[in-house]
């Protein structure tokens, strides 16, 4: 039963979904205002639909009813309560729900909140909600049901791939899901600005919230499923430039250049044309995302469905989606008129060059993904691509931006002399020097990326103090003078003082990491001891155990350095009941200066078992920057304008940040 | 100053994309070419391993019914994954299964992983190297070939069999074989 009321709620929600995305529409056209105020009702009455349909799949979860085929093979249950939840999200169905569930809520909090919009803007932002909506729900019900029955129940389910079962993993794909859907709503807006044929101060103030939130929770979920990798698959890398991390990836890129070229929306009156052009791209980026792994057309290790008739049904939804709105685009883009001028050298030409680099990146790692298809298509055969491209075409687009993102906030708006900056960054230049020669005296025999690495972070990270120390006038005036301004300081402009930190530890983090990693694997009789990076770790045996469902082996280490104990160690090896694969849980000691990371593998004939030890220097920084960075995020959305909503007249150039 | 061209660009580039997409859709991603499809079985006369019967395998086993065969090797993780299938394959008797077990260097590690996690095969021969798994022409392990009644092979699976591949591919396609060798 709870099958069926699941699925009459989904087909009830593409009903109303599509009230939603027609009636509106035509009334804001007409100015019919009835018709114009359906689209709020139906919103929330959608909302509350997906709501029901989500509900009763969980339930049918937690019960562990094998009826549902969508159960059968993702469930089992012997499976902890709360994999049985995360078990919802983990498929292809299921995954989608949440999808349909996210938007419907993003949907109908513009519908409860957004009362300050004008009527016509927000009818019609609802109704490509509601258009995007219905393009979802057809998918689902026609080729991906998850309340599909089946004649005879097994006792029992397939359960879920044991990789999945995991705290890291449960929280992965709906935090993804929230920045996926969250840059829905600068699409949305997007496309109504289009069909109103202006873009204004007053509209960018509504994007930039939304497109913030979804910055923070796909930056967010990003750190989130490199850490689950760290952790969880054992080879102590962090990042593979696998098709399913891309595809999280284009998005974070293309919406942190909207991000930015949306403050300048906001606060100068130009740049109109490319803010909608990007809002579009980040969008068309995620539903990209949704579906590049699910679809066939890639398969890589994360990859759930492969199944051609989705497939289709996935290409023309982004065809009608993607082209439909990259055409409206060309039809009215033209018509949005600029005001602002500014010259090359000006906060503006510093926003400017970030959005180029941001989207060059998307569009090298967007080639990067899809070459392999590509060169099939054309029937060049099958290859792969792998992290030497994306290495070599990556860094080199992000040296200059970091050089050019310390200098950036120094600039004003409009005009401005590069000479003053730079002088304001000579304490940051000779830090940088010191670093970087500090770096080259002690890795000498490292690669020399390493050096420019944590250059630039030095660079990034005194070039961002600097400002907010000028900002705040610290050393120049009394102090009480500055504290004062610290007190008035806008939230907003202490996100991007975060935000930019945040980037400095993680290139930092991630440098180290990168270059410096120390790995040991070997063969570890009990009472072995192996030395790696200064650490050494005596294997004092294993012993086999029993999870809930799968079985262990756990193979305990003392690790000492220069004789004093530091930490035990327990690595695990699990093999899952049902479907006998195995995984590991590395052991991980993090420390300030780096994480000692433990594996164990298997057991050799001679009663050894096989080892491998890690040195992971300050990687744990790289997690802590992404974590600053969506504090950064968040702060900047708490910021008072936001609340306030957009002023009626633009004020005289105020320059609440210059 | 903004011509109209330049706000068509991105549509352009976003069609290229998409009949590209359209083209890789009707490639199957899992399917390599396999030159063997449609030839005759390689010959070849592989050693029993140990611990097992004494018979070993050899392309004259194959003409007869039609079966899968199987390569392996206790080193391959891959392998693991697959088994557990194979096992319900063999408890169900749906067909016979062969196996080929592929680059052992210690000739009991395949015994002892057979007897460790289940048999699912008729007939194993041992290709420590890799005598049939070149003939076959195998790129990695599993590899698996369903091979007709008169020694032909149909189907090359590159990678683990999956319950989808089975049901959507392997096991409609062993009915057809099955059926046609019947009549014929």
């Amino acid at each position: 039963m709870t099958a069926e009321i699941g699925h009459f709620a989904l087909i009830l929600a593409l009903g109303v979904a599509i009230v939603q995305c027609s009636v509106p529409l035509i009334g804001a056209h007409r100015h019919y205002v009835p018709w114009m105020a359906l689209a709020r009702p139906t919103a929330i009455v959608q909302f509350v639909l997906v709501a029901v349909a989500f509900a009763c799949l969980t339930n049918l979860y937690v019960t562990s009813d094998f009826s549902v085929l969508n159960v059968i093979q993702n469930s089992h249950t012997d499976k902890p309560l709360l994999y049985k939840i995360s078990g919802v999200w983990g498929n292809h169905e299921g995954s989608l729900l949440l999808w349909v569930l996210i938007l419907s809520l993003f949907g109908s909090a513009v519908a409860m909140f957004g009362t300050n919009l004008p009527p016509g803007l927000r009818a019609r932002v609802l109704s490509v909600q509601a258009m995007i909506a219905v393009g979802f729900y057809l998918f689902m019900l026609l080729t991906s049901n998850p309340f599909e029955r089946v004649a005879v129940a097994p006792p029992n389910g397939n359960s879920l791939n044991p990789l999945l079962q995991d705290p890291g993993l449960a929280f992965h794909p709906p935090m993804l899901y929230l920045g996926y859907v969250g840059f829905s709503m600068a699409f949305s807006f997007a496309i109504a600005a289009l069909i109103e044929g202006r873009v204004d101060a007053a509209w960018a103030r509504w994007v930039r919230p939304w497109t913030l939130a979804a910055w923070c929770f796909l930056t967010g979920g990003i750190a989130l499923g490199s850490w689950w990798a760290y952790y969880e698959l054992g080879w102590g890398g962090w990042w593979y430039w696998d098709p399913v991390e891309n595809a999280s990836f284009m998005p974070w890129l293309a919406g942190t250049a909207l991000l930015h070229s949306a403050t300048v929306v906001e606060k100068r009156d130009t740049l109109k044309g490319w803010t909608v052009l990007l809002a579009i791209i980040t969008f068309s980026l995620s539903l990209l995302g949704t579906f590049l792994v699910r679809s066939g057309v890639l398969t890589s290790v994360h990859a759930f469905a492969t199944d051609p008739a989705r497939g289709v049904f996935i290409l023309v939804l982004l065809v009608i989606v993607i082209g439909g709105s990259l055409a409206l685009f060309a039809w009215r883009g033209p018509q949005l008129r600029s005001t602002g001028l500014f010259q090359p050298i000006s906060r503006e030409g510093a926003l400017l060059f970030n959005n180029l680099v941001m989207a060059t990146s998307a569009a090298a790692v967007l080639l990067g993904t899809l070459y392999p298809l590509l060169l099939d298509a054309i029937g060049g055969g099958k290859v792969s691509v792998g992290p030497p491209f994306f290495n070599s075409v990556f860094i080199p687009l992000m040296v200059p931006m970091i050089v050019a993102m310390a200098v950036g906030p120094f600039l004003n708006w409009k005009r401005a002399d590069l000479m003053p900056a730079l002088v304001r960054l000579r304490i940051a230049f000779f830090l940088t020097l010191a670093v970087a020669a500090a770096t080259w005296t002690v890795m000498s025999d490292g690669p020399i990326m390493g050096v420019v690495g944590m250059g630039l972070a030095t660079w990034l990270l005194v070039g961002v103090l600097t400002e907010f120390a000028e900002r705040l006038r610290l050393f120049r005036e009394p102090l009480s003078s500055s504290l004062s301004r610290l007190n008035r300081m806008p939230r907003a402009t202490w996100g991007m003082t975060m935000g930019h930190l945040g980037l400095a530890i993680a290139v930092a983090g991630m440098t180290a990491a990168g270059a410096w990693k120390t790995e040991s694997i070997q063969v570890m009789q009990p009472g072995d001891t192996v030395t790696v990076a200064g650490y050494d770790y005596t294997f004092e045996g294993a012993r086999t155990g029993r999870g809930p469902n799968y079985s262990l082996v756990t193979g305990s280490f003392v690790v000492h350095r220069d004789g004093r104990e530091v930490v035990r160690l327990r690595a695990e090896k699990r093999a899952y009941d049902v479907s006998n694969q195995p995984t590991t849980e590395a052991a991980i000691h993090p420390t300030f200066l780096g994480d000692l990371y433990v594996v164990i593998g298997d057991q050799d004939s001679s009663g050894g078992f096989v080892t491998r030890i890690y040195f992971n220097p300050l990687v744990a920084w790289m997690w802590a920057g992404a974590l600053i960075m969506v504090f950064g995020g968040l702060l900047s959305l708490s910021d008072r304008r936001h609340r306030v909503g957009a002023p009626k007249r633009r004020a005289a150039p105020s320059m609440a940040s210059a | 100053m903004k011509s109209r061209l330049m706000f068509l660009l991105p549509l352009a580039v976003f069609l290229v994309i998409a009949g590209y997409f359209a083209k890789g859709l009707q490639l199957d991603p899992r399917r390599l070419p396999s030159m063997l499809d449609g030839q005759p079985v390689p010959e070849f006369v592989l050693e029993p391993i140990e611990n097992r019967d004494q018979r070993g395998f050899a392309s004259a086993d194959l003409p007869g019914d039609v079966s899968l065969v199987n390569v392996w090797g206790s080193w391959c993780v891959a392998c693991r994954v697959e088994h557990p299938f194979l096992m319900q394959v063999k408890e169900r008797n749906l067909i016979p299964i062969h196996g080929i077990d592929w680059r052992e260097v210690n000739r009991s590690a395949g015994p002892t992983w057979l007897k460790k996690f289940g048999d699912p095969y008729s007939l194993v021969g041992d290709d420590p190297v890799s005598r049939a798994a070149i003939a076959f022409g195998v790129t990695g392990a599993p590899e698996t070939f369903l091979v007709d009644g008169l020694g032909v092979i149909r189907y090359k699976q590159v990678g683990p069999i999956t319950p989808e591949i089975w049901d959507q591919v392997i096991w409609p396609l062993i009915g057809e074989l099955r059926r046609k060798g019947g009549s014929g």
